[in-house]
């Protein structure tokens, strides 16, 4: 099985992206705010960029070795590169594009496969993204790539279309089986996609997992916050039953179920959170009066943001609570859905 | 006061536009076109339309042969000492063409710096149509270059980098990718260079001397002609201006010379 070795340093302005990497027949995201060195991992391991010292090997070839002065240039290297904004060859056409580091015979099934066979005699400016980003990934394709780097692929494209292009993208990775290093700032794009996430920051892996070990248990605020939490500053004590009560310093108390004491953060997903008018009899522990600051609506859902945490309901639950902003209303969770971190 | 400025500044765009059209103008006025067609027959015109255009011909495609790789190589490679070069290819934009004209003597002179190895070859450059050759290339060439690397800077990066990851080597890069994509900002660069080239005076009246049917261009012969013969002089000078006008008219035509139209610029130049 072909899996895409890197440990390298890379120096940047302001900084050394530095990293080790085993991605085997899996999509591992590289998620991290822009100017966190994303993008220049894929250089290096597209040979675009050249690193100070490490290695680059891709099963058996050596494309980098500092040490054994090892430099493959990127037309010897077998990536498939889709990049961001796709940078399709704007005065060829699609079929063109495609075949332009391909084999011929593969250029009508890669067309088909991508559904753009119609679309083969048009010119990139006259497509829509999602054509674009479909057109991109058959190009990469086209050269039977050992590694795929997808840049920010689903940036270009505008909300309503991301969720089918996201699902299709999902198909087509689980299909070619390639290692695939996916570059995105967006958390969800990352745990729609990949089997596995890195967080980068500022050159460094802050922590690599699962999506659902990055959320279930976040290394520390940076990363909560990344995959959408509420972070939340307190003072934590024993309380009876085995929980914790914190003290949060906007002033509530609430309980969680994880042990700590001493200056804490808790984190809160906001889709843990319900919203009421009155504090409901049910078996959550937390409920917190709070004023509703503003609402914003995202498909089928809304974010509902107080001034002490942001929840995301259903928009039928909008409807049915009526709520609006400037409204007081009472959020609740379960003292387990209350992660605190540990002190770091 | 706002109306005061308002009068200034239609009477300014008035005086200025009145100045550059009235010669222009005045030269038509002077010329019937029947006799323009008439003077283009004298021996004077038809031997400097000879030497100009082999001359130009043999300049411009030099220029273009070697200045297009010299172009993508400044407009897309960063290296310490580019703006030196840049501005170093920009400098003979700033001199006097008699300037260049010197230059070149001092080079290719009998007693210039490369002289003495011209003359082991029995190579004798000044006064020759090789003379009225270089001194075309020299004047015009600065003019290719600046476009031509604003050209190829303006092409997107990432459109490169993506052709070398689909295995396209440096040279494929180059005529598949960057010149096809550069090819407007080229052709206008091109045509502009042209242009100057046929106009150019200065440089080759002092290099290469102005022997009719040997190194006398059509400038040159409208100087010769202004003594002699002031309507064949007048009727030269009309070819230039229909020639001019009708690249100029060429260059605002087509948005793909969009790199040096002045009201349509949207790159900044090189410097």
């Amino acid at each position: 099985m072909v899996s895409l070795r890197l440990d390298l340093s890379l120096p940047l302005r302001a900084f050394d992206v530095a990293l080790a990497l085993d991605v085997g027949a899996e999509t591992f995201a590289l998620v991290g705010p822009s100017g966190a060195g994303k993008t220049s991992v894929l250089r290096a391991v597209a040979g675009l960029a050249r690193p100070a010292q490490g290695t680059i090997a891709c099963g058996d070839a050596t494309w980098f070795d500092a040490g054994l002065r090892i430099n493959l240039r990127p037309e010897q290297r077998s990536v498939g590169y889709v990049f961001q904004e796709y940078a399709l060859f704007p005065h060829l056409t699609v079929e063109q594009n495609v075949a332009f580091g391909g084999e011929a015979g593969r250029l009508d099934r890669l067309l088909w496969r991508l559904g753009i066979e119609e679309l083969a005699k048009t010119k990139p400016s006259e497509l829509s993204g999602g054509e674009r980003q479909r057109v991109a990934l058959a190009r990469a394709l086209a050269r039977g790539p050992s590694v795929l780097l997808l840049d920010e692929p689903m940036s270009a494209l505008d909300p309503h279309t991301r969720g089918n292009v996201r699902a299709e993208l999902h198909d087509l990775l689980r299909e070619l089986a390639l290692p695939t290093l996916l570059v995105t700032h967006d958390f969800e794009d990352a745990a729609a996609l990949a089997d596995r996430v890195g967080v980068l920051v500022d050159g460094r892996l802050r922590q690599v997992g699962t999506p659902a070990d990055l959320l279930g248990s976040p290394a520390d605020p940076f990363v909560a916050r990344l995959a959408g939490a509420n972070v939340l500053t307190g003072v934590a004590a024993p309380a009876p039953n085995g929980l914790t009560a914190v003290l949060l310093d906007a002033g509530p108390t609430i309980y969680a179920a994880d042990p700590s004491s001493g200056r804490t953060e808790v984190v809160v997903y906001p889709w843990d959170v319900s919203l009421a008018r009155e504090p409901p009899d049910d078996s959550a522990l937390n409920h917190v009066r709070d004023e509703i600051v503003s609402l914003t609506p995202l498909g089928n859902r809304a974010r509902v943001r107080l001034r002490l945490l942001t929840a995301e309901i259903t928009t039928a639950s909008l409807e049915r609570l009526q709520l609006a902003a400037g409204e007081p209303v009472v959020a609740s969770f379960k003292a387990t859905q209350a992660r605190l971190l540990p002190r770091g | 006061m706002r109306a005061a400025f308002a009068a200034l500044c239609a009477v300014a765009t008035a005086v200025a536009l009145a100045f550059l059209v009235l010669p222009v103008a005045a030269i038509f006025f002077r010329v019937p076109p029947g006799d323009l067609l008439g003077a283009l027959g004298h021996d004077v015109t038809r031997d400097a339309l000879v030497v100009s255009l082999k001359t130009s011909a043999i300049a411009h495609a030099a220029v273009l042969l070697v200045g297009t790789p010299a172009a993508y190589v400044l407009g897309r490679k960063r290296f310490r000492g580019r703006g030196v070069i840049l501005t170093l290819v920009e400098l003979p934009l700033v001199l006097p063409p008699a300037v260049a004209g010197i230059g070149l003597f001092a080079a290719f002179g009998r007693m210039g710096l490369l002289g003495g190895e011209l003359d082991a070859f029995g190579i004798q450059i000044p006064f020759t149509q090789a003379a009225v050759v270089l001194a075309v290339a020299f004047v015009e060439s600065p003019f290719y270059l600046r476009g031509a690397i604003a050209a190829f800077e303006a092409v997107d990066g990432s459109l490169l980098d993506a052709a070398r990851t689909l295995g396209a080597a440096p040279g494929r890069v180059f005529a598949r990718i960057a010149l096809p994509l550069a090819a407007g900002g080229l052709a206008a660069a091109s045509a502009l260079a042209l242009a100057r080239g046929l106009g150019e005076f200065g440089a080759t009246i002092i290099f290469a001397g102005s022997l009719q049917g040997v190194t006398q261009t059509l400038p040159l012969a409208i100087y010769a002609q202004f003594e002699q013969d002031f309507d064949t002089a007048l009727a030269i000078s009309a070819l230039f201006i229909i020639v001019g006008a009708l690249l100029l008219v060429a260059l605002k035509l087509y948005p793909w010379f969009r790199f040096v139209s002045i009201s349509r610029s949207r790159f900044a130049p090189s410097t």
